[in-house]
């Protein structure tokens, strides 16, 4: 078997505030297989971005990874020195955010923004980086790129920006993209443009995508897994079609009845009562316990760790045969 | 007979201006500016239905709902509501009175709520204003009723708003819509700000409060499946204009403009794990300088000559040529189409 592009075993990352240590990610593992794409989704508050930012670096003070390990392709890279870090970051992992325009530099125009980070992570001359800045744009749907790509950021529309940023994680051919809710500032009707340009763009490239988003429809129709997250954990982890379709972990269950769909609910729609536990107040045992119709004794004290009990690994207690035999609901 | 609608709004149209200021006008000869935010919107909303509003961003929804409630006086048209003119220059006192029951919720519970008032002078402020109920401890005794209602203890009014998650402070603002004793709300995104378990509870909660209080609501949204779950009635609005109005089920099975066909082809949803979508055309283009005729022709396959020189008129719920000549394809929306993911060429 070949290794995983991308392991992340344990990952714990606390910030060090006045009133506390708070613990944003507890124990977080997953993988990412070469040329997949691994949708992580959760409500606010449940740590997906800090993941996202985890693998690649970008905890800052006073956050810090305080256990557990990100490997790339086998190799560390969580402890890796700022230098050494910062050759891996861009070149073997792209980035693209949510807001297309701060990740722009608004006083550059485009075209110098691609051919810097091209030249900072290849060895090609300026004018070979300035043709591959182009066919960068035309690859991710701009048109008449060789004028475009002498235009400022601020001349560009909310879609065209998204796909400059796109460019711009691809410049280096990475191995790894990860996307932190590449569409939620964009309109429907855009969003599916950049679905479909970033589907394509890692289809062609060979390269996995962790993407981070809260909308699970965007998740349903673009990742082949899915990791759902709750209060810095990961609850439940499988094909997407497995965890949409036939979600194991109550919480999941809920959620997915949660979202209105197109094709109509009537009545109710599915309501989990109260709301995200802050950092500073994760209940122990499961931290979904007191919202969870389904806690029973084990729930309130006893962590349950991420298990392949049924068709995918969950961590829920109710799926655990170790304890008393309670009716599952599937 | 049909009873007459509560809500009437007749070939409403705003244009705001945007010229540059006086001084480059003049030293730069550059010329003035107007954008056409919303043009011939005319619609009807019947007592105890839900009227909804869905379109990109852009589209003038908004700029709609804040003619409704008044907040925007229009620049032509006229919004009626429980048979009083709300635009026109007579009658102060009967829209004083009709203005009392109507009432909005806004999308960002953050920024609707004073920060530096407690809940319970928030919820009774429009007792208040229009001095609805007297004496202290009647006004308290309704402010828990109310704070009740949308599913609070009577007790949290002497917080302030900061003490409040987000879906909580959204049912203060309903709670405070509902003050004035309010029959028509209108709602502007009210659960775009919110994560979706807490949209469900708001949404849940939106629709009890309609059936027990028999409320009227016209519901803003971008979000299509929201607006399939809260609506009776939607209008789809693109570049300021209605492009098709129509019944949830109907508008949702068997689209009539190609707009709402592309629009229900580009949401992503839970059912279509797997999808292969249906490339999208283009982008919505500049409102300053929207194109001639139907303002959709960039983006829309059938377009022809007509639909370049003559803006369609709404007839049958749909604005389009291409409907009422008969020549673009009709039937459920190609949700299941397998088809290759081109990208179209951007405008």
């Amino acid at each position: 078997m070949t290794t995983p592009l991308l392991q992340v075993r344990d990952l714990t990352v606390e910030f060090v505030t006045r009133r506390g240590v708070l613990r944003a990610l507890d124990r977080v593992s997953f993988d990412i297989a070469r040329g997949e794409v691994l949708g992580v989704v959760g409500e606010s508050g449940a740590g997906k971005s800090v993941t996202g930012s985890a693998v690649i670096g970008l905890i800052d003070p006073p956050g810090r990874i305080a256990g557990g390990e990100v490997l790339l392709a086998g190799e560390r890279v969580d402890n890796l020195p700022p230098e050494e870090l910062r050759r891996v970051r861009g070149k073997r992992i792209g980035m693209i955010f949510q807001d297309p325009l701060t990740s722009l530099n608004p006083l550059y125009r485009i075209g110098d923004q691609l051919v810097e980070t091209i030249r900072t992570h290849t060895t090609l001359s300026a004018s070979a980086a300035r043709k591959r800045a182009v066919d960068l744009l035309a690859e991710v749907g701009i048109s008449a790129p060789e004028k475009r790509i002498d235009s400022y950021p601020h001349q560009f529309s909310g879609g065209m920006r998204q796909r400059v940023v796109i460019a711009l994680a691809l410049c280096a051919e990475p191995e790894l993209v990860i996307a932190d809710e590449p569409t939620t500032a964009l309109d429907v009707s855009v969003q599916a443009q950049i679905i479909t340009v970033l589907k394509r763009m890692c289809r062609d490239h060979g390269t996995a995508v962790m993407l981070v988003t809260h909308d699970m429809g965007v998740i349903a129709e673009t990742a082949d897994r899915v990791a759902v997250m709750y209060a810095g954990r990961v609850i439940e982890i499988g094909r997407v079609a497995d965890v949409v379709g036939h979600p194991l972990h109550p919480y999941s269950q809920g959620l997915m009845g949660a979202i209105p769909t197109l094709t109509g609910t009537e009545g109710r729609l599915a309501q989990i009562p109260g709301s995200m536990p802050r950092l500073s107040a994760i209940p122990p045992g499961c931290p979904f316990n007191p919202r969870c119709a389904k806690a029973y004794a084990p729930c309130p004290t006893v962590r349950p760790d991420l298990t392949a009990f049924d068709r995918h690994p969950v961590a829920c207690h109710l799926y655990d045969p170790a304890y008393a035999p309670r009716e599952v609901a599937a | 007979m049909k009873p007459a609608p509560l809500v009437e709004v007749r070939g409403l149209r705003r244009v705001f201006d945007v010229s540059p200021p006086l001084l480059n006008r003049i030293v730069e000869g550059k010329p003035r500016q107007f954008l056409t935010a919303v043009d011939e919107v005319s619609l009807t909303i019947d007592r105890g239905e839900t009227f909804a509003l869905v379109g990109e961003s852009g589209s003038g929804k908004s700029t709609v709902a804040r003619m409704v409630v008044g907040l925007l006086p229009p620049s032509a048209g006229e919004v009626t509501i429980a048979g009083v003119s709300m635009t026109g220059r007579a009658a102060a006192n009967e829209r004083r009175r009709v203005r009392r029951r109507m009432q909005m919720i806004f999308q960002d519970p953050y920024a609707s709520l004073n920060p530096r008032w407690r809940v319970d002078r928030i919820v009774a402020e429009p007792i208040r204003a229009f001095n609805l109920i007297q004496g202290e401890a009647a006004i308290r005794a309704r402010v828990g009723e109310l704070l009740g209602f949308v599913g609070l203890h009577p007790a949290d009014g002497v917080k302030y708003p900061h003490e409040f998650s987000g879906g909580q402070r959204q049912r203060i603002a309903i709670a405070r819509a509902l003050a004035s004793d309010a029959e028509f709300i209108v709602c502007d995104e009210p659960t775009s700000a919110l994560d979706v378990s807490v949209q469900a509870q708001i949404l849940n909660l939106m629709r009890d409060l309609q059936d027990r209080l028999g409320l009227t609501y016209l519901f803003i949204s971008h979000n299509l499946a929201v607006v399939r779950h809260m609506a009776s009635r939607i209008g789809v609005m693109y570049l300021g204009r209605v492009v098709e109005i129509g019944d949830g089920r109907g508008l949702f099975t068997a689209p009539k403009h190609p707009y709402t066909r592309m629009l229900l082809d580009a949401v992503p949803d839970l059912a279509h794990v797997g999808r292969r979508r249906e490339p999208v055309r283009g982008e919505i283009p500049n409102p300053i300088d929207p194109p001639s005729g139907c303002t959709f022709n960039p983006r829309c396959p059938y377009a022809n000559e007509r639909c370049r020189a003559e803006v369609p008129a709404l007839l049958e719920g749909v604005a389009c040529h291409g409907y009422h000549e008969r020549r673009i394809p009709t039937g459920p929306p190609a949700l299941a189409i397998d088809a290759p993911a081109i990208e179209a060429p951007a405008a």
